[in-house]
Parts: C-alpha cells; sequence; structure tokens
C-alpha cells in the first residue's frame, strides 16, 4: 500500500496542483507533496513489495529512493520562494511536471520489471524536458529540444535493450518467461549470451545518455545551463542516479549470468572517458551553470568507474551517489542564486559574489570544495574508497590517470569558481534587488550540514542502507 | 502466412529508403505512415493464432503510428507555411547509399545473434536494426525539426518489430504504456517544435547553435 502510495500520491497533487488558481499555492502544494513523500520514503522496509512484485523495495532501490526524496524535498522548498519571484512565469505546468517528475523517478527506484523500469525512465525524460523549458526563450527552447531528440534516441535504444535481454531470457531452458529481475536473476545462467551482451551495450549507450556519461553527455552542458538551478539540481541528483539505478539492475543480472568482467571493463572506460571529457572542457569554462553539468558528467564517470572496479570501490560508489547528488545542491541552487543575482552567469559578467550576496558566495565556493573532494566533505571519503578500490583490483594505470583527472578539474573548475566569487562586484550585480533570503538559502544549508556530516562521520543508518546495497551488487559475483 | 509477414516487412524496409530518399516532406510523413500501417500488420500475419489482445494491440498501434502521429505532423506541416523540401545537412543520394550499406551491415550482425526456431526464417531482427538505421540517419541529417520527429517514428517503428517476437513475454500493461509514452512523446515534440516555429520563425533546427563552448 504505501509503495503504491508512494507513486500515485504525486500524481494526485499533481492534479490538485493543475486545478488550483494560478498564483501561490501550486509551489506549496509541491512542497507538502514532498515532505509526506519524504516521510513515507523513510518509513519503507526493504522486501516490502506490491502489486504481484512489480514494484519492490529492494537494497538498491531503498538507497536511491531515500536520496531523490530528500533532494526533491530540498528543491522543493526552495522552489516555493524562486517562484514567488518569477512571478512573471506561470507555474502551473512546471509544478505539475515537478510531481510527475517525483512520481516516475519513485516508480524506477521500486520498480522490478525489465520493461516497467523503462516506461518510468521515458514518463520522467518527458517531463524534465519541459522543465528545462522554463524560461521560454530561444536558448532555453534550444535547450529542451537537443534533451529531447538526445534523450528521445537514449531512450529508445535503451527500449530495444530492454527488449534484446528480454529476448534472451527466451532461450532459457525454464519456460519461465517472467522480466521481473529477480527471476532474471534466477535463470541468469540459462540466458543466451549473445543476445544479453548486445541488450547490456545498448543499455549501457541508452540509460548511459539519461546519465550523462561521455560520449553521450552532449545535451548536458545546454540542459544545465539554461534550466532553472533547482531543475538542475534534481537532474544532476535524481534523474541521473535513477538512470544509473536502471543500470545496475542489468548489471547484477549480467553478473548473475558470467559476464560480469564483460560489463566491468565497459564500466571503467566509459568512466575514464567521462572525466577526461570533463577535465578538458572544465577548463577555461567561462559559464558557471554549463562548469556545473561537466561536474556532473564527471561525477557520474566517476560512479561507474567504481562499480567497474569492484570490491570496495563499488561501497564507496554508492556512498558517492549521497554525497554527489547533496552537494550538487549546494551548487546548483547557488549557482542559481547568484545567477538572479547578476542576471548573467558567465565570469565575464559575475564577480564579488562573496560580497554581494554573501551566504550564496559561500555555499557556492564550499559546494567547489567539497565537490572536488576535499576533507571534511562527503565527496573526500567516497573519493577515498574509490581510488582505494582501484588500487585494491591492481588498476595502477587507472588510479592514477583517476588523481591527475581530479587534480586537472579542481584546477578548472577552482578558477571559474574563484573568479565568482572573489573580486569587486561586477557593475551588473548592482542593477537587481535580489538577496539572500531565509528560504533560498536553508535548504542548501541544510544539504551542506549533511555533506559535511558524512565527510566526518556516517550515521549508521545510512551506513547500513549503502552496505546493503553494496553487498546486493557484489554478492553476487 | 509465414511468406505475407516476410512481405510486409519487406514493404516496411522499402519505407525507410523512400523516406530517406524523396526531397519532399510530405512524402516523408507518408513514407513513415505506411511503415506504420506495416509493422503493425506484421504481428497478425507472423502469429498462428491470434488472440483477441493481440488484435487489440495491432488496431491500437496501427492507429497511432499510421494515423495518429502522422496526423499532427502533416497538420504542423500546415500550419506553418513552410517550403516542403526536407533540406538535407547530408544530400539525397548519399544518405541513401549510406542506409544501404547500413541494411547490409545490419544484416550481416543479425546472422551472428542466435535466434530461437521459431523465428529462424523470419526477416524481424535484420528489418528491426536496419529501419531503427534509417531512423537515426532521418534523425541526425535534417534540418527541419518535423524531418527529426518523422525520424523518431521510423526509428520507434524498428523497436516495434523486434518487440513482436516478445509478444509472449510482455505484460499487455508495457505494450500499451510503450505505446502511450511515443504518442506523449512526439505530442511533446510537437509543443516545442510550435515554439520553436513562433520564436524564430522557422522551423530550422540548424537555428538552434547557440549554445556550445
Amino acid at each position: 500500500m504505501l509503495l503504491l502510495a508512494l507513486i500515485v500520491l504525486p500524481l494526485f497533487a499533481a492534479l490538485a496542483a493543475f486545478v488550483t488558481p494560478p498564483g501561490k499555492a501550486a509551489p506549496l502544494i509541491v512542497a507538502g507533496a514532498a515532505v509526506l513523500h519524504l516521510i513515507g520514503s523513510l518509513a519503507v522496509r526493504s522486501g516490502d513489495a506490491t502489486l504481484g512484485g512489480w514494484f519492490a523495495v529492494d537494497a538498491l532501490g531503498h538507497l536511491i529512493l531515500d536520496v531523490v526524496s530528500v533532494l526533491f524535498t530540498l528543491c522543493s522548498l526552495y522552489g516555493v520562494e524562486y517562484l514567488r519571484i518569477r512571478k512573471e512565469r506561470a507555474n502551473r505546468v512546471f509544478c505539475v511536471c515537478l510531481l510527475t517528475f517525483l512520481s516516475m523517478t519513485t516508480a524506477i527506484t521500486l520498480a522490478q520489471h525489465l520493461a516497467v523500469v523503462w516506461v518510468a525512465v521515458e514518463g520522467a525524460t518527458l517531463s524534465t524536458a519541459i522543465l528545462i523549458y522554463f524560461n521560454q526563450n530561444a536558448r532555453s527552447l534550444e535547450a529542451a529540444w537537443k534533451y529531447l531528440m538526445i534523450g528521445s534516441v537514449g531512450i529508445a535504444l535503451a527500449l530495444l535493450g530492454s527488449l534484446f535481454v528480454a529476448y534472451a531470457a527466451l532461450h532459457s531452458a525454464s519456460g519461465d518467461e517472467s522480466l521481473l529481475f529477480g527471476a532474471l536473476l534466477e535463470h541468469a545462467g540459462g540466458l543466451s549470451r549473445p543476445w544479453l551482451r548486445a541488450g547490456f551495450v545498448l543499455l549501457l549507450v541508452g540509460y548511459g545518455t539519461k546519465m550523462g556519461l561521455a560520449p553521450m553527455h552532449t545535451w548536458k552542458p545546454d540542459a544545465y545551463g539554461e534550466a532553472p538551478g533547482m531543475i538542475g539540481a534534481l537532474l544532476a541528483g535524481g534523474m541521473t542516479n535513477c538512470a544509473f539505478l536502471a543500470l545496475l539492475r542489468v548489471y547484477r543480472v549480467m553478473q548473475a549470468a558470467g559476464e560480469g568482467a564483460f560489463a566491468r571493463e565497459l564500466f571503467l572506460a566509459l568512466g575514464m572517458l567521462s572525466m577526461g571529457v570533463a577535465a578538458v572542457f572544465m577548463a577555461g569554462q567561462r559559464d558557471f551553470k554549463r562548469m556545473l553539468a561537466y561536474s556532473s558528467v564527471e561525477h557520474m564517470g566517476i560512479l561507474v568507474l567504481g562499480v567497474g572496479a569492484g570490491g570496495i570501490a563499488v561501497f564507496g560508489a554508492l556512498l558517492h551517489v549521497i554525497n554527489n547528488s547533496l552537494t550538487k545542491v549546494v551548487l546548483f541552487l547557488s549557482a542559481g542564486n547568484i545567477h538572479r543575482a547578476y542576471g548573467s552567469k558567465t565570469i565575464d559578467g559575475v564577480s564579488g559574489a562573496l560580497r554581494r550576496v554573501p551566504l550564496s558566495g559561500f555555499l557556492f565556493l564550499a559546494g567547489f570544495l567539497a565537490i572536488t573532494g576535499s576533507p571534511p566533505f562527503g565527496p573526500f571519503i567516497s573519493e577515498f574508497t574509490i581510488l582505494v578500490g582501484v588500487t585494491t583490483a591492481h588498476l595502477f594505470v587507472t588510479a592514477a590517470l583517476f588523481l591527475v583527472f581530479l587534480i586537472v578539474i579542481f584546477i578548472g573548475m577552482g578558477a571559474t569558481v574563484l573568479a565568482v566569487v572573489q573580486g569587486p562586484v561586477s557593475p551588473a550585480g548592482g542593477t537587481t534587488d535580489f538577496r539572500d533570503s531565509f528560504w533560498r538559502t536553508a535548504p542548501m544549508l541544510a544539504a551542506l550540514a549533511m555533506v559535511v556530516i558524512m565527510g566526518v562521520w556516517i550515521p549508521g543508518a545510512v551506513y547500513d542502507l549503502v552496505l546493503a546495497a553494496a553487498k546486493a551488487l557484489e554478492g553476487a559475483s | 502466412m509465414r511468406e505475407a509477414a516476410s512481405a510486409v516487412l519487406i514493404l516496411a524496409v522499402t519505407m525507410n529508403f523512400l523516406a530517406l530518399g524523396t526531397s519532399n516532406l510530405k512524402a516523408c510523413i507518408r513514407a513513415a505512415a505506411l511503415q506504420g500501417l506495416f509493422v503493425s500488420a506484421f504481428p497478425l500475419l507472423f502469429t498462428p493464432a491470434p488472440s483477441l489482445r493481440l488484435l487489440g494491440l495491432v488496431i491500437v498501434a496501427g492507429t497511432v503510428k499510421a494515423f495518429v502521429i502522422p496526423g499532427m505532423l502533416y497538420r504542423a506541416l500546415r500550419e506553418v507555411h513552410i517550403k516542403h523540401e526536407v533540406e538535407p545537412y547530408l544530400g539525397l543520394v548519399p544518405s541513401v547509399l549510406l542506409l544501404a550499406v547500413g541494411t547490409g551491415a545490419t544484416t550481416l550482425f543479425a546472422s551472428r545473434l542466435p535466434l530461437l526456431p521459431a523465428h529462424r526464417d523470419l526477416l524481424v531482427v535484420p528489418v528491426a536494426l536496419s529501419t531503427l538505421f534509417a531512423g537515426f540517419l532521418l534523425l541526425t541529417t535534417r534540418r527541419k525539426a518535423i524531418s527529426q520527429v518523422t525520424g523518431y517514428l521510423i526509428l520507434e517503428n524498428g523497436i516495434f518489430v523486434f518487440a513482436q517476437l516478445l509478444h509472449e513475454a510482455m505484460p499487455a500493461l508495457v505494450e500499451v504504456g510503450v505505446l502511450l509514452d511515443l504518442l506523449v512523446g512526439i505530442f511533446v515534440m510537437g509543443i516545442v517544435m510550435n515554439h520553436i516555429q513562433r520564436e524564430f520563425g522557422s522551423l530550422d533546427t540548424g537555428l538552434l547553435s547557440e549554445l556550445r563552448d
């Protein structure tokens, strides 16, 4: 019951947001639904199931569900005031799409059926395309169109991949044609290897497009650059993690079928490529929102790299899912505030953010230090764990490149971030009346506090959640 | 019946060449619509005793692929009063040649994937993959947004052909969900196209080139 409610409640809230008169009510409905969803998500237990096992809570899904719910709640609280200052834009459709996104991402985390996962990913993609177009100008239009086109092709390949995996299952002698992940894992030995491999490659390209792994990342800088900050946070911390989860579910089937090594090699290659591409494009990036997009490409690369290395790096990667998402909230929302305060998002028009919007400027700087892996923030722990895992697996070249990329990215990102926060306030900053306010900064402060806690002492419940998920991934090999 | 099923599939592949080779946007949409009709009819011909559920799927898929979506595209074409030339980035002859090479390559690749005995004498896999490739070519080599959406439609037709091998394993709800996603997806693309037309006064996606590094 609870599981169905988690998926259906946002849809009812979306309906409510649609029928309310335009104005302040819709954003409040989003925030209210988000808080209820968070309470529900924290109450679910691993093993809960509904609808004949189509939707169930497993260790991996549980982790991502909680991350998405926390992220969405923080963003929706920020959104109430954000939408108030953006009165010139009708927000009804925006709120309906936000809630649809929440429902679809919840469905992805709970779905145990190969094809249901796909339907939910597609639903989430369509709702975010409209969210990206919030500003309704030529640039956001271009971003939304590219997102829609590249995303649709990716998602189509993922569908074909799912069908290939399903066809591999038809070969299994058991006669069980169920496409539930549990059944696929059970009969993994009988799956047709060529179909499974081809299917995995297609799924990796398809869901990899949604994650924004290089070289399928080209939509990302445009979408993150033009969408409102809170949408950037939801995409970088929510949508990408859901696509990652979809990949992990298929990866488990690959492992059970004895094809784990093939999958891990592909993960390692794409991970390295993503980090490399991010390092190249982050250097000299003048647009700080596009810079965050490349940071997201980098961290998606780190996630698949961790899974590809195996062992303790898998634990590190799953821990990094939490750390990356929370830090992205800080970065995208503060970048959004700075963008509002200056009416510009390039370092040509923005400087002195620490003086102009002190709290947002500070949070942007702290977010930069956190995401680049500086102690005492959470990402330091998770990235270090991944590095240990990579060296334990004797992948010394990979480990060396990993460190080089991290350093190059630190320098490249640092140059842009420091140009934004330091120095005298640029003239453009004096012309808007945007100020830091409680609701525009509190969600970020909460996220930053969690990132710090994750860096100094991982709470027991979180540790158990991540460990259970890591065991589910590694136990099968 | 199986000969008829194969014949329908070959007709569907022919549509790929028509859609990619024509310089007229209307003819391109018509080829995609006809292809939608062929691929929707295919499961009826290849299943010995079609169930009621299959019949329902065929009717819904045929309506969506051959009438509803092409109808939406025709309407968009009428409303924007644009020239009905496709304006490709890559010339028509090279793209048709590329499709021919791609069709050959997918046939070779398909022969490496082991089929179940029941599916062996059908051309499903090469047809599905080459149609997918044709859709991809249309999507990437054409300037006009409408051609790109038509490409997406053709790409989905290719996937639909392959999905028929799995009809029994797929729950009906999922099949409906997939079709609904296609419909809503094209609907959203239509809305965005509408805005592109309003903003730029044209459906030339070559104008969408401001965002770059």
